[in-house]
């Protein structure tokens, strides 16, 4: 048959069909209006949502967009957004976690009462309290991942077990207090350089020269192996745009009592699990998990370690924002991490574009949906909106998300990026 | 066809429970030959194939790698030595993009971290030696089409730099056009010097692109075909048990060649 074809000659790398793109920041336009038609919202919706809401509260309130008023947001976020960047990592797999909103009140429990009624050093409760929340986590991952019982369950169970154990550990006498001064106490309240401005501005420059730096050597790597890269222009735009960001960010919390702590932390937190997902192996591992089992199996994956080892991680950042809504509140009580803590950590994530499905997300939709969820929050607040009313515009936001994203996975499927 | 096989399996057999999938099964693949094997359903060709790629120890018999004899337990054990599977289901994550799936599990790493550039640039340069079209290696695989993903899958194979490849019903769900594709590359393969298996129910794609044809029946070898000089009724029968000579055709063949 056709055995002697001798040199086919090289097809060109780049199927005719293919829409390729321009040159320079037209092309960039170009692409950018493409991937929205094509449901590729990315974070386009949140980042719209909250400047509506941003706009909504400040003409009803006019002291929305304060200084006081967004240093208290950016400290509020800490604790939720801690527990809403592990969900990132569990709804990456395709899983859930219904059990955050207890594990993040039994190590509450468990570090307070460590240090305050059995006089362990702080430092050495918050560790051990962190550990065994991790333990917890892995003991989820066990039942789900080597036993096969749905993930939906066990954290169920482990939802009523731990608040269980919550409850247990602080005993008849219920609320303690954090110790004045101490670290729990401290995560909410510090200021960087006791309110110092240089820190502000120096996080903003620090993060934008980062920022410039990691895409030029990437830009120039990339063109130096031949590969097509991402023009100085696009860079300029890119970075301008998160300057500005940062810079104004900065700007604000000075106006007021400099940078946070808890800012601080749950920033570097989210930049370092993004970190881990996009630029590790094991971050790979998680993706290829969520996107299809059998394949990241034959892949040689352990998948089961992938998973318990990601209940991990999801059951330690939810203990460790336990802490810092301990700090906000300045006791660890019995109501610590029920109610709303974990509907609401499910839905910053969701709302800040990952999927429920698996596979697609990144932790800076905890970011982005915790600041969407907080603000609705203290903006309800300040205009005096009763509870009731502020549950059911969190469920419509919610529910409007879910829609988002639903829409926009069909609409992907059809434009062939599911 | 001179030389040593790459991979021999000598008098094969495995059984699961009451059930004997393989008989004393014989099979050489050397490098640079598309082996087919073609069989019924239940002929035992799957059970054979993942015995090769370690997913079934065998029972009894022996399999040799470039002339010595290996023991091949797990799935880890069929790749270090060189032998790349290419399921029927593709097992690809529809997730991730190109460049993801081709090196997923044996990613390249610079300072600890991924390095994206030197994947990428490996994904195209391999892309390109198999003349494999598709129109991005950043687009999630999702993207793709049928045949698209099959040459992908087949692609992800090679990037361990296998010598055996097993390709199980590559061209099942193609159309014409992407079935060409898919033995176009099966050709590319054999002219990078690599044995290629072949499973096929497809004989039109078994006579193109095969150079033997190995056809089992019930578990046991039931002749084995120079394609060039053989007729598709030949193989069928074979296939079927038509013949209740093909046996006996191939050991008249044997002491032929054997004076």
């Amino acid at each position: 048959m056709s055995t002697e074809t001798p040199t086919t000659p090289a097809a060109p790398a780049v199927d005719p069909r293919l829409l390729v793109r321009k040159e320079g920041l037209a092309g960039y336009f170009d692409e950018f209006t493409r991937k929205i038609r094509s449901g590729e919202l990315g974070s386009l919706p949140v980042v719209i949502g909250l400047i509506i809401i941003a706009a909504i509260f400040q003409v009803k309130t006019g002291s929305f967009l304060n200084a006081d008023n967004l240093t208290n947001i950016t400290k509020w976020i800490a604790g939720p957004g801690l527990i809403a960047v592990g969900v990132v990592f569990v709804l990456l797999l395709g899983e859930i976690d219904l059990s955050l909103g207890s594990v993040a009140g039994a190590t509450a429990a468990i570090t307070s009462v460590l240090s305050v009624r059995q006089g362990l050093n702080e430092w050495l409760a918050i560790v051990l309290a962190i550990a065994s929340a991790i333990a917890i986590g892995a003991l989820h991952g066990y039942f789900f991942a080597k036993i096969g019982v749905p993930a939906f369950v066990v954290t169920l169970a482990g939802m009523l077990a731990w608040n269980g154990l919550q409850m247990l550990v602080l005993g008849t006498l219920g609320t303690v207090n954090n110790p004045n001064d101490g670290v729990v106490a401290n995560l909410d309240n510090y200021f960087l350089g006791d309110g110092d401005i240089i820190w502000a501005w120096l996080f903003a420059i620090v993060t934008i020269v980062l920022f410039a730096a990691g895409q030029l050597l990437d830009s120039r790597r990339r063109s130096a192996a031949g590969l097509p890269a991402r023009p100085v222009s696009e860079i300029a735009l890119r970075t301008g745009v998160i300057g500005v960001v940062v810079l104004v960010a900065a700007y604000m919390l000075n106006q007021d009592s400099g940078l946070p702590l808890p800012l601080v932390i749950f920033v570097g937190i989210v930049a370092l699990g993004d970190f881990v997902l996009r630029r590790t192996a094991y971050g790979r591992q998680i993706f290829a998990v969520g996107g299809g089992i059998e394949a990241a199996r034959r892949a040689g994956i352990n998948v089961a370690w992938v998973r318990i080892s990601v209940y991990m991680i999801s059951a330690g950042l939810a203990g460790f924002g336990g802490l810092f809504i301990a700090s906000q509140q300045g006791s660890a009580d019995k109501a610590l991490g029920t109610g709303n803590v974990l509907m609401s950590a499910i839905a910053a994530a969701v709302i800040g574009g990952t999927s429920l499905f698996g596979g697609r997300g990144k932790t800076w939709s905890a970011l982005l949906g915790i600041l969407v969820i907080q603000s609705i929050t203290t903006g309800l607040d300040m205009v005096r909106a009763q509870q009731a009313i502020q549950y059911m515009i969190t469920g419509a936001v919610l529910l409007a998300a879910v829609v988002l994203d639903s829409v926009s996975r069909r609409t992907q499927k059809s434009h062939g990026r599911g | 066809m001179t030389g040593a096989p790459v991979l021999a399996l000598r008098g094969v057999s495995k059984r699961f429970g009451a059930v004997q999938a393989l008989t004393d099964v014989h099979l050489e693949v050397h490098a640079g030959e598309v082996v087919a094997l073609v069989g019924d359903n239940g002929a035992g060709k799957s059970t054979l194939v993942k015995t090769i790629a370690g997913v079934h120890p065998i029972d009894e018999g022996v399999i040799e790698w470039e002339g010595k004899a290996v023991g091949i337990n797990r799935p880890q054990d069929a790749q270090q030595l060189g032998v790349a599977t290419v399921y029927q289901d593709l097992a690809l994550c529809d997730n991730l993009d190109v460049v993801g799936n081709l090196f997923l599990g044996r990613e390249l790493k610079r300072f600890g971290t991924l390095d994206e550039v030197a994947m990428e640039k490996r994904a195209r340069e391999l892309l390109d030696t198999l003349s494999i079209r598709i129109p991005s290696v950043r687009i999630p695989i999702a993207g793709l089409s049928g045949g698209q993903r099959q040459v992908v899958a087949i692609a992800r194979a090679l990037v361990g730099d296998p010598k055996i490849v097993i390709l199980d019903e590559p061209t099942a769900a193609l159309g014409v056009e992407q079935t060409a594709q898919v033995l176009d590359l099966v050709e590319r393969l054999r002219q990078r010097g690599l044995g290629v298996i072949l499973i096929s129910h497809n004989m039109a794609d078994v006579k193109a692109v095969a150079d033997t044809v190995a056809v089992l029946r019930l578990g046991r070898n039931n002749g084995s075909f120079e394609v060039a000089s053989t007729s598709h009724e030949e193989i069928i029968s074979a296939i079927t048990g038509a013949t209740d000579n093909a046996v006996t055709r191939r050991q008249a063949r044997i002491a032929e060649e054997a004076k």
